[in-house]
């Protein structure tokens, strides 16, 4: 099982009941197998992490045990509950996973979440397996009930992304707690808050003596020489360097840490390190607390970390690797052929002055080569906001032309609404663009509240961009097909012009989607005609590509988008097999 | 641990890297291994450069190697195998599929594809030659190059302990699986 299959499993043996998440790599998969469950789970994509989080508050102040997922920076937009929440204090359990990506193979930063555990003065667990992860998440609910405490999980890339073997249990019949209405309880005014740091403050020490006893902090006495100090996937790293020539504390509850545990282990071994994952967490705080050891000195606070750089870090170890002669040439990710969002992104490069503020999902490709027809990608949202900032800035400046605002389908529910609201109460003097392909892409293909499908595979009402554009009071909302490149520029033209609120929905459904009907023309270059111009390679379809001196398209990725032939000049490519 | 054992799968997203990985950690679990497969999702999917590492034997603790510390490179594309080639051994094995993509910057004609691989690789490792693409045709489908690769692997690798057909049956769905047990056997014959 992987570390996300784990942690679905755990949630059904641990009585879970709901679960909400956001897609967001690595942690999709969390929710996407939670639907094995769905006879006893009810399980929903939110259309944000922040909702999802509230959903799973909900949930648990009405009784039932309930879970939270999402990316680590799916946390930032959560961050505003979970603050509350861990004031408050739940009713049933409540546990919150962040899934980090140190390395960031898909995200933004690498940011180490440990730290809102900290921060909003919950408690934390890190597993550092599969196994793990099924089990620790049934302790993390009874942690939660006990100390009446949400309860931070978290994992990382290596976590969710790695298989290894897992032994099941029963699920655990958890009855519901009973609701019972409770406004000092649930009612966050400041008089109340007030009375619920103090508990707050007192649950951490409460907390900090469990830690010391908990079956999740283990110590693992071999040669004393050495004493490492290790969390999450670093204890496996950890042990695959030194195995059983150094002794272990292993942290799986690591907020509050167990002080009392790390002092007797650190009198105990002749030599302390701290071997963890991105940031110094544990380090600072044990070194706070006047003891002695090294960390960060040795172990790299950036990227993810893995057994040849800790072996090389500090056994000065030094695998033998043999370099060849022969240079590999990058391999970037690119929009897939026949991409929707092709036919948007070259029509917005052909002039180089249009400012194009980009979002969160494949459409981020637009910035790649040829392209390069994003100005900026910031989160989640931005890409309506942020060029509405951008307009305005331009609009006190005197510099002329409009911005367009690229947003996709699942991101415009996201928190790309807002955005569009903006712009149109506040009079920006640019274009928001919903790139609607009729899924969740980057992530696998998830449902949104836009497919007209939920999770658990119901059908429901399909909410339509266009019509949510209008309300919000844009004049003219043009629905365009992405991919005819002369109503794309067309469009585009017009929006410049325009002189009242205008937006523009491209819609064409992600040609990855399953289910949809196989092409049934594809594009070949005509040799003969083909006058090695070059303007084909413009469009940065990876089926485009020059062989022997001159343009040919790969036929078994073809599927006749029909883009390249629209730019070709010599009309040297054509349709074959209607 | 001396005893583990490190096989490095890399290729081009949509080549089927997964779908051998996970009739491989089936084969070796059956075997009675301890095994651990890490591999990365997202960003890969969109015919970028994918890795997935498989690591087995008698208790198997991380998930990742680091370079200089695969026993096994199989490569699905060719310029793949350079990329990684720093993970393997110096007396590692190569399975490469003699088989070329090029990827964006080549295609769009800022760079070459890169000359005298196969020489490279042959001149320092114990390196395999595989044209899977041609077997994989002759089979009938070439979308199961990566099964042919996989008996390659089988084969090189020595893990004929297992039964392999079983494994495929149990991974591979009913309609597509004589085509790929035709495939494997292909391999194995290389």
């Amino acid at each position: 099982m992987s570390g996300n299959e784990a942690i679905a499993r755990g949630a059904y043996e641990a009585g879970v009941t709901v679960a909400a998440a956001y897609p967001g790599t690595p942690s999709t998969e969390i929710l996407e197998n939670m639907i094995e469950y769905k006879d006893c789970i009810y399980s929903e994509w939110a259309p944000n992490e922040k909702v999802a989080t509230e959903v799973a508050i909900g949930a648990s102040i009405g009784g039932a045990r309930s879970l939270a997922a999402m990316k680590h920076v799916g946390v930032n937009v959560a961050a505003d509950p979970i603050f509350t929440y861990a004031y408050l204090g739940v009713n049933a359990g409540f546990v919150l996973v962040t899934a980090d990506d140190p390395s960031m193979h898909s995200s933004q930063n690498e940011q180490d979440n440990r730290y809102y555990a900290k921060f909003a003065k919950m408690a934390l667990v890190e597993p550092s397996d599969s196994q793990e992860c099924k089990d620790f998440l049934k302790e993390a609910y009874r942690v939660s009930e006990e100390f009446d405490t949400p309860v931070l999980f978290r994992v990382t890339t290596r976590i969710c992304h790695s298989k290894s073997i897992v032994e099941l249990g029963e699920r655990e019949e958890v009855p519901f707690k009973p609701y019972v209405k409770n406004i000092p309880k649930y009612v966050c005014t400041p008089a109340n808050a007030k009375l619920a740091h103090p508990r707050v403050e007192k649950r951490l020490e409460a907390l900090e003596e469990y830690s010391n006893r908990s079956p999740l902090n283990k110590i693992e006495y071999n040669n004393k020489k050495i004493g490492i100090i290790t969390s999450g996937i670093a204890y496996q790293y950890a042990k695959e360097v030194f195995g059983n020539d150094a002794s272990y504390l292993k942290i799986g509850f690591s907020y509050p840490l167990p002080m009392k545990l790390i002092k007797e282990f650190s009198e105990n071994v002749e030599e302390l390190y701290v071997i963890e994952e991105l940031e110094p967490f544990m380090e600072e705080q044990i070194k706070a607390a006047g003891i002695k050891c090294k960390g960060k000195e040795l172990i790299p606070r950036i990227y993810e970390l893995n057994p040849e750089i800790i072996a090389n870090a500090m056994l000065d170890k030094v695998y033998e690797t043999k370099k060849l002669e022969v240079e590999p040439v990058p391999r970037p990710p690119v929009l897939c052929p026949g991409c929707p969002h092709r036919g948007f992104f070259y029509t917005m490069s052909k002039k180089k002055n249009r400012v194009v503020t980009g979002d969160i999902g494949c459409y981020t490709l637009g910035a790649s080569q040829p392209l390069e027809a994003l100005d900026t990608c910031i989160c989640m949202g931005a890409g309506f906001s942020a060029g509405m900032g951008i307009s305005k800035a331009f609009e006190v400046s005197g510099r002329q032309g409009k911005v367009f605002g690229v947003v996709g389908d699942s991101t415009f529910f996201h928190s790309g609404i807002t955005g569009a609201i903006d712009i149109v109460y506040n009079k920006g003097n640019m274009i928001p663009v919903v790139l609607d392909n009729r899924i969740t892409g980057m992530t696998g293909h998830q449902e949104n509240p836009g497919t007209g499908k939920t999770l658990m595979g119901e059908p429901t009402t399909e909410i339509d961009v266009v019509e949510v554009l209008k309300a919000i009071g844009y004049k003219t909302v043009k629905v365009v097909d992405p991919c005819d490149l002369k109503v794309m520029e067309d469009t585009v033209k017009e929006a410049e012009e325009a002189t009242e609120p205008y937006a523009i929905v491209t819609k064409r459904p992600c040609v990855l989607i399953k289910g949809l009907p196989a092409p049934k023309t594809k594009c070949i270059v005509d040799r003969d005609k083909c006058k090695k111009c070059k303007m084909c390679l413009k469009v940065g379809c990876p089926a485009v590509f020059f062989k022997d001196g001159k343009s040919y398209i790969e036929q078994t990725m073809c599927v006749g988008c029909e883009v390249c032939m629209q730019v070709c000049k010599f009309d040297a490519i054509r349709k074959v097999g209607e | 641990m001396s005893t583990v054992k490190n096989i490095l799968l890399v290729g081009v997203g949509g080549q089927g890297t997964i779908l051998v990985s996970k009739v491989l950690t089936t084969g070796l679990m059956k075997a009675g291994y301890d095994v651990k497969m890490s591999e990365v999702h997202g960003m890969a999917q969109r015919g970028g450069s994918v890795t997935t590492q498989v690591r087995y034997g008698e208790k198997v603790y991380s998930p990742l190697i680091g370079k200089g510390m695969a026993d096994i490179l199989v490569a699905f594309e060719k310029m793949e195998a350079v990329r990684w080639i720093e993970y393997l051994k110096p007396d590692g094995i190569v399975v490469v599929n003699n088989y070329e993509i090029p990827s964006l910057p080549i295609a769009i004609g800022n760079a070459e594809y890169p000359q005298g691989i196969m020489e490279a690789l042959k001149s320092n490792f114990r390196t395999i030659e595989i044209d899977a693409a041609k077997v994989a045709t002759e089979v009938g489908n070439i979308r199961t190059q990566n099964i042919v690769l996989l008996g390659a692997l089988v084969k090189a690798f020595g893990l004929t302990e297992v039964d392999w057909l079983e494994v495929l049956k149990d991974t591979i769905p009913e309609k597509m699986l004589d085509i790929n047990v035709k495939a494997f056997n292909k391999g194995m014959e290389l």
